[in-house]
């Protein structure tokens, strides 16, 4: 351990139930990656605060030691967001698990940082409410990662991201104070610290309570999915529905490999030999529901389809969507290792960069099934390799790589929910100019002069943040020089 | 002749930089004199104007219609004023991408007509006629309809600023989903022109609704208010709009309406607008148009304009105290963000007004803003209230305008 490490650890000690404090090293290795398994660093220290207030005084111990520091939620990211600091400490929100509110006539809740995604919405539902953002990992994934992704989900395609379903929070800034961000109302006076913030990926400080949006609960909800001979003609008919003035809550879709996969994992009765597959949902008043339903049948048909299965049940329409989330799991049944992507792409130019991703894949010999929120065109290909065959990692990077930059080629992005963590930081210049990082880094120089929170992720290089500007202490050195005077 | 002595070699600078002239006194920015105003053509101008500007130290105000320059104290310096309006073009509509992307200084009406023509709209409210896109943006501006998609800033997918030092920047990008780099544009986003200068921004947009009604009842008090929007936020109907209009122009309680937009396919329009008259009870009316006033902010130009907001169980509360202050007050109702425009009495009791009213609101979770005022008021009055987090706001600025040049004085604790 470092001295200022050591420092914190003893604060850690005095403030923190002795369980709270982890420095035994097989304890430790139990957080060394995320759900990006292929980083991995041990932390120096784990702590796992219980409240607000000691989890400042340990940041504020690493602001005064100048020891970097890593949030962790669940641990469920997918770009080593939370990949530890070997001389930092990792701060781990899993004891701060209350919802402390649920005020549906407010449409209102307000949570601790460790709180799973999906008892927001189970809290909310009595009320006859819930939490919109719903990514695949909900029922693990926490709204401190929520927040500090941006995640999304299925649903977003209508419902918008978390950004917009957080209305206010409390956040620990790099130097240890805590602050409030935002109101429960809306339109908070000053700058969208909030906005900003979200997003940030821990690099902005450490977020310890959020007040989020309940949304009603729709009144009729219509799922269904339809089969494909191609993911062409999915993507064609995607773009179709779209165009009609229909927005439904979702539109994902799977192709061949991806159904397999999820067929021979969890038994979702996906049809057979379909060349793609779309679960699409359509939520909301009864009778604009039924409309819209039975026009995306007629879309879906003039595009080609093979099978449509409208779920007539609740049963039935979980097991859709259990075929869909668990699609990242069931790939790892038939690959051993595999790359999860996350671009995006203009939902127009699907169908020509799925063809393009095709290609790569048949040339480089490196398998590719695609699972992905087609509705508003956030792709993850999933690029399947084998670690133990020598090369295959770096092949499969390769192609990774490739389909990233499809994705910028078509105006496109690197990352549409995953967030850049470590794993993307050096793709962040093929989609930024200098000066446009550069811009993002004045904000990262307010919060964090020092570059103590989450060092390494998101920026290929650390902005120099050097004093603050303006404000000038003692006598300028060019002026005790003699080299200039006062202006 | 105008206040502001610029050098020569000041004025050299920008007017090698764009079209510039002398500022006349049509150009002051809420009273405060400017010196020069600059009307660039496009965002490298708005560079080479900034760069300009950064080695002369000049301080900037853009403009764009114009519409909002009365909101917020005015700029201690404006010895240049940024015209942006030559800046009006509507780039790049994708129908099939359903995003658009504009110039700053474009009107949000023409925005709105370019993508209206492929049956789409951009769902952000035009608040006062005229208004661009990089003024709405600035100011935050919202109107009805933020009840549906949210605000601008919800809307916003990529934005190109010019900084204070003439570097230009780009933040997000031209698809609906990203979540590369920070988010710039939200920070941009009600900055009022103080930590540099809007010059493009993508929009995500909607199909336009095939069929839209109004559903329209009288209310008299606050408790009808809160009464029907709870009715109506609660139940299935959708709403695009819960607007509140009360304390008309004579003052007079009784000539309150409380009305209801709905938007999409007719048959679902038709049943909802049933649904939604009945929840409003007796006298409800449904209409095919927007009542008078829809979406304009309620007070007239020497009155005090408020910015009130709340949670939804807080509304009665707040109604009522803006009431009680004689203000007339207009907004969504269903998502807690009203205006309200208080007339102006002796100015000792406009500023007790708005603390009392002020008080109401931070007590129900939100704030009390004096968007605008004539000057005696806005000189003795504070128009913002608790601002959360102005420290970090102030080092926000300190970094991306360490001269404090853009606006200075304009907004929330003297930045
Ligand atoms: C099977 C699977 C499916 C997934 N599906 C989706 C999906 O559909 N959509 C989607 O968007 N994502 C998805 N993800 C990714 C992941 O679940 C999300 O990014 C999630 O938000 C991470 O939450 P977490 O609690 O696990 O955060 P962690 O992984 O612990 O941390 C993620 C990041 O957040 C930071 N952080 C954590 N807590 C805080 C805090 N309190 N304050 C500040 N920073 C903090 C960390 O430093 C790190 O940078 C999926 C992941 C898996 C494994």
């Amino acid at each position: 351990m470092t001295r200022g490490l050591d420092a914190v650890a003893d604060l850690a000690r005095r403030l923190l139930p002795a369980d709270a404090v982890i420095t035994d090293r097989a304890r430790l290795r139990t957080y060394e990656c995320d759900g990006l398994a292929h980083y991995r660093v041990t932390p120096g220290l784990v702590v796992v605060p219980p409240d607000a207030g000691s989890l400042a005084a340990v940041v504020a111990a690493c602001n005064e030691h100048r020891v970097p520091f890593v949030a962790r939620g669940s641990g469920t990211g997918l770009s080593g967001g939370a990949l530890p600091h070997a001389d930092g400490v990792l701060v781990v929100t899993s004891l701060l698990r209350s919802i402390r509110e649920v005020r549906p006539e407010d449409q209102r809740a307000v949570v601790e940082p460790g709180v799973i995604n999906l008892d927001v919405t189970r809290a909310a539902t009595p009320g006859g409410y819930y939490y919109a953002p719903d990514p695949s990992s909900q029922q693990i994934c926490s709204i401190g990662g929520n927040l500090a992704e941006n995640s999304g989900g299925a649903h977003c395609l209508k419902y918008g991201f978390t950004a917009n379903h957080v209305l206010s929070a409390e956040l620990v800034t790099p130097q240890g104070d805590i602050v409030r961000l935002g109101t429960d109302a809306p339109d908070a006076p000053g700058y969208d610290l909030l906005g900003a913030v979200i997003g940030s990926e821990g690099t902005l400080g450490v977020v310890t309570e959020a007040t989020l949006r309940l949304v009603r609960l729709p009144e009729a909800v219509r799922t269904v999915l339809v089969g494909f001979g191609s993911t062409d003609q999915a993507g064609h008919a995607t773009s179709a529905i779209i165009a009609a003035g229909i927005v439904p809550a979702a539109i994902e879709m799977m192709d061949a490999l991806a159904i397999e996969a999820a067929e021979a994992a969890v038994q979702c009765g996906y049809p057979d030999g379909a060349g793609a597959v779309l679960v699409i949902e359509l939520d909301g008043p009864q009778a604009e529901v039924e409309a819209e339903y039975a026009q995306v049948e007629r879309i879906c048909r003039e595009h080609g389809s093979t099978e449509q299965r409208l779920a007539t049940d609740p049963a039935d329409r979980a097991l859709i969507w259990k075929g869909r989330k668990s699609a990242f799991a069931a790939v790892g049944r038939i690959s051993p290792d595999y790359i999860v992507q996350d671009g995006v792409i203009p939902r127009t130019a699907l169908p020509e960069v799925l063809r393009a991703i095709d290609e790569v894949s048949r040339s480089s010999g490196v398998r590719v099934a695609n699972v992905f929120h087609a509705g508003d065109g956030n792709l993850h290909p999933l690029v399947l390799f084998d670690d133990a065959v020598h090369g295959a990692g770096e092949a499969a990077e390769e192609v990774s790589g490739a389909i990233l930059d499809l994705c910028i080629e078509h105006g496109g992005s690197i990352t549409g929910e995953h967030g850049v963590g470590v794993d993307k930081a050096k793709y962040m210049p093929r989609m930024y100019g200098e000066d446009d990082l550069d811009t993002m880094q004045l904000l990262r120089c307010a919060f964090d002069p020092d570059g103590i929170a989450n060092p390494g992720k998101v920026f290929p290089t650390p902005r120099l943040c050097g004093e603050v500007p303006g404000r000038r202490k003692g006598v300028h050195p060019a002026q005790a020089a003699g080299l200039a005077e006062v202006f | 002749m105008v206040a502001t002595a610029l050098g020569e070699a000041a004025r050299a600078a920008v007017g090698s930089a764009c079209e510039v002239r002398e500022a006349t006194g049509d150009d002051a920015v809420d009273g405060t004199p400017a010196g020069l105003v600059a009307r660039p053509a496009d965002t490298s101008e708005v560079a080479e104007v900034m760069r300009a500007s950064a080695a002369h130290g000049l301080s900037v105000v853009s403009r764009g219609a114009g519409t909002k320059l009365a909101w917020c104290p005015p700029p201690e310096s404006a010895d240049l004023v940024l015209d942006l309006t030559a800046m009006d073009r509507v780039l790049d509509h994708q129908a099939g991408d359903l995003i658009v992307e504009a110039e700053a200084g474009t009107p949000l009406a023409a925005v709105r007509s370019v993508v209206g023509e492929q049956g789409q709209r951009l769902v952000v409210d035009e608040t006062t006629p005229g208004a661009t896109v990089g003024g709405s943006l600035a100011a935050h501006a919202s109107g009805p309809e933020r009840m549906l998609a949210g605000t601008a800033r919800d809307l916003l997918i990529g934005m190109t600023v010019v900084r204070a030092d003439g570097v230009v920047a780009r933040s997000g990008g031209r698809v609906v989903k990203n979540v590369a780099g920070y988010d710039l544009g939200k920070l941009l986003v009600g900055s009022f022109g103080t930590l540099g200068v809007i010059t493009r921004a993508t929009f995500r947009l909607h199909p336009a609704a095939e069929t839209e009604r109004w559903v329209s009842v009288p209310v008299a008090d606050a408790d009808a208010v809160h009464r029907l929007t709870h009715a109506v936020v609660h139940a299935q109907v959708v709403p695009a709009a819960v607007e509140v209009d009360l304390g008309g122009p004579a003052r007079d309680a009784a000539s309150g309406s409380f009305t209801v937009q709905l938007g999409g396919r007719a048959t679902g329009v038709t049943r909802r607008a049933d649904a939604v008259a009945h929840l409003l009870g007796g006298g409800a009316e449904v209409a095919q148009n927007a009542p008078d006033g829809w979406g304009r902010y309620p007070w007239a130009p020497d009155e005090v304009g408020l910015k009130l907001t709340c949670v939804l169980s807080g509304l009665r509360d707040v109604v009522a105290a803006a009431a009680g202050a004689g203000a007339r007050v207009r907004g969504s109702a269903g998502s807690g963000v009203l205006y309200a425009a208080l007339p102006v009495t002796a100015a000792g009791g406009v500023v007790a007004a708005v603390d009392r009213l002020r008080a109401t609101c931070v007590a129900r979770g939100g704030s009390a803003v004096v968007l605008q005022a004539p000057p005696d008021v806005e000189r003795s009055c504070d128009p913002w209230g608790p601002v959360p987090a102005l420290d970090l706001m102030r080092r926000v600025k300190e970094r991306f305008d360490p001269d404090r040049r853009m606006a200075p004085g304009r907004f929330v604790g003297g930045i």
